[in-house]
């Protein structure tokens, strides 16, 4: 075989992975609990379709290939480990249904089980994300821990005891019933969100706490959406991060220096992005059923407007905050509502509302200190701006923040 | 509980120690420590002179040996520790992620022993 077709076998065995992975470990997992184990044999298998394919040729039903030999490590693991009896049931499951034919063969789509267990409330709720990102789109512990900052050796440990409490906690692979639902809804919606890793991001260079996983996290907003499609949270949580995806080529100018959204270029925002934003926030509103990601997103569209009116309408953005502040009442709510005041009305009434906001609340968090730097310093009372600066110089993380504010503060 | 928080600069960063006084590094690492400060969490720190300045002593079967220069070979050379009062390793790694420090060089994040410190050791 020659080379490029043996590059061709190895981008086919990438894309069956990616897309299949997370429909496989569900599928295997579901009857077992085993994710860790499912994990595994479902990679002992790509190995496998690593050496097969490129000499056989790819086969007719790539996934249904990968689930049956999947299914035969299976049953050796479990073998080789030699598991205590309670697991046979299991065990004869999977030797039934081993036997039927590969290439015709088609399983039902558990991954949205999946979701539920991964974000179940037993399970720790730092481990969510992780645990998502792994079973559904089989990132490795190393990938992970570095978005997470922490260690791959911790992040592994921590993973695998999330894993065996899956196993033997008794947590059910079911889709929650309608009285559960709207809460555990909410679960899964802010472990993907938490990928995004997107904070509160706007004017005066507020920090973003990149995790540096946002295509994942698009792409697990796009498979739950796929399996609920009539959720209307769920398309809000996808248009929210689709308008901030449109926006990722502005915000930092080719040197490298931050540019916060105020002074962004329209032209640099991508049309496709925030057409396709635009289309799931108008769906997700017709199911009339109205939270906090539709209303972050719909901040987002407000922003977005500007590509065609080459204004921001403040006003509005203001009570879009306000309608959020009653749902999600956190710093980052307030935070913003101030910025966006200060916009629509003039910065000292901005101030005004950032002095409600307990100090003791916003010692470490980096927009507060941005903002209020920003609307100081528009207010002319220097002296307290520089502070203001100082703080949030300190508290930023990314460094074309620092350097952007250094800037500002003069 | 405390942590340090030990900060390996590469040579360039310990260059810039000289630069002027209105330089947007040194700038950055002044709003960094008024941060730990105002933050409640600051407990002390140092700097150290370059590495050029360090020499390293082992003895070997009873006799001196001397050497000049740092302990490891390596391009980011131990510069200074802030040690902080934080609930948790968590809170350390935060914190270090905000260090001017972390990112050109490297900031290692390690809990204090007080107990090996109560026992008489200071290694």
């Amino acid at each position: 075989m020659s080379g490029s077709n043996q590059e061709d076998t190895h981008r086919t065995i990438e894309r069956v992975a990616r897309e299949s992975y997370g429909r496989l470990v569900a599928y295997l997992s579901s009857h077992t609990h085993d994710v860790a184990r499912a994990e595994d044999a479902l990679s002992e298998a790509l190995v496998a379709a690593l050496k097969t394919w490129p000499r056989d040729g790819v086969p007719e039903n790539p996934e249904g290939w990968l689930l049956t030999a999947a299914r035969h490590s299976f049953i050796d693991l479990v073998r080789h480990q030699r598991v205590a009896e309670a697991s046979e049931p299991t065990l004869l499951l999977l030797r039934n249904n081993a036997t039927e034919e590969p290439l015709s063969m088609t399983f039902p789509d558990e991954r949205l089980k999946l979701l539920f267990v991964c974000t179940h409330p037993a399970i720790d709720a730092s481990m969510h994300t992780p645990l998502m990102l792994q079973t559904v789109l089989g990132l490795d512990a190393a990938r992970i821990a570095q978005a997470f900052l922490i260690s791959p050796t911790t992040m592994g440990q921590r993973l695998v005891r999330a894993k065996t409490k899956i196993r033997d906690g008794g947590i059910q692979f079911e889709v929650p019933r309608e009285r559960e639902l709207p809460q555990r809804l909410d679960a899964v919606l802010e472990a993907i969100y938490a990928a995004y890793g997107i904070g509160w991001d706007d004017m005066a260079g507020a920090d973003r706490r990149g995790q540096d996983l946002t295509e994942e996290a698009t792409w697990l907003a796009r498979v739950l959406l796929e399996l609920m499609p009539d959720e209307a949270e769920v398309r809000g949580l996808l248009a929210l991060m689709l308008f901030c995806e449109a926006r990722r080529p502005a915000r930092r100018t080719t040197d490298g220096r931050y540019v916060p959204l105020s002074e962004q270029d329209p032209r640099q925002w991508s049309a496709p992005l925030l057409e396709e934003a635009e289309r799931h926030l108008v769906q997700a509103s017709k199911l009339a059923h109205t939270g906090r990601f539709q209303l972050e997103a719909a901040i987002q569209s407000v922003h977005a407007e500007r590509a065609r009116s080459g204004r921001t309408e403040w006003a509005a953005i203001v009570l879009l905050y306000q309608q959020l502040m009653r749902i999600l009442p956190t710093i980052g709510t307030h935070t913003g509502h101030a910025a966006a005041l200060a916009e629509a009305k003039d910065p000292a009434v901005g101030l005004a509302a950032l002095d409600e906001i307990d100090l003791g609340s916003v010692k470490d968090y980096q927009p507060y200190w941005a903002v209020r730097a920003h609307l100081l310093q528009r207010l002319g009372r220097s002296r307290e701006a520089l502070e203001a600066f100082d703080r949030a110089i300190g508290l930023a993380e990314d460094p074309a923040v620092r350097q952007f504010l250094l800037q500002k503060r003069g | 509980m405390q942590f340090a928080l030990m900060i390996y600069h590469s040579p360039e960063e310990f260059d810039k120690r000289k630069n002027d006084y209105n330089d947007p590094y040194l700038g950055a690492w002044r709003a960094y420590y008024k941060a730990l400060v105002e933050a409640g969490v600051y407990v002390g720190s140092d700097a150290l002179e370059v590495p050029e300045t360090a020499t390293t002593v082992r003895l070997k079967e009873g006799k001196r040996r001397v050497q000049d220069g740092p302990f490891a070979d390596t391009k980011e050379q131990l510069a200074g520790f802030i040690v902080l009062e934080l609930p948790s390793v968590d809170a350390a790694i935060e914190w270090a992620a905000r260090c001017p420090g972390a990112s050109s060089g490297a900031v290692e994040v390690r809990p204090l022993a007080p107990e090996a410190k109560r026992k008489g050791f200071t290694g």
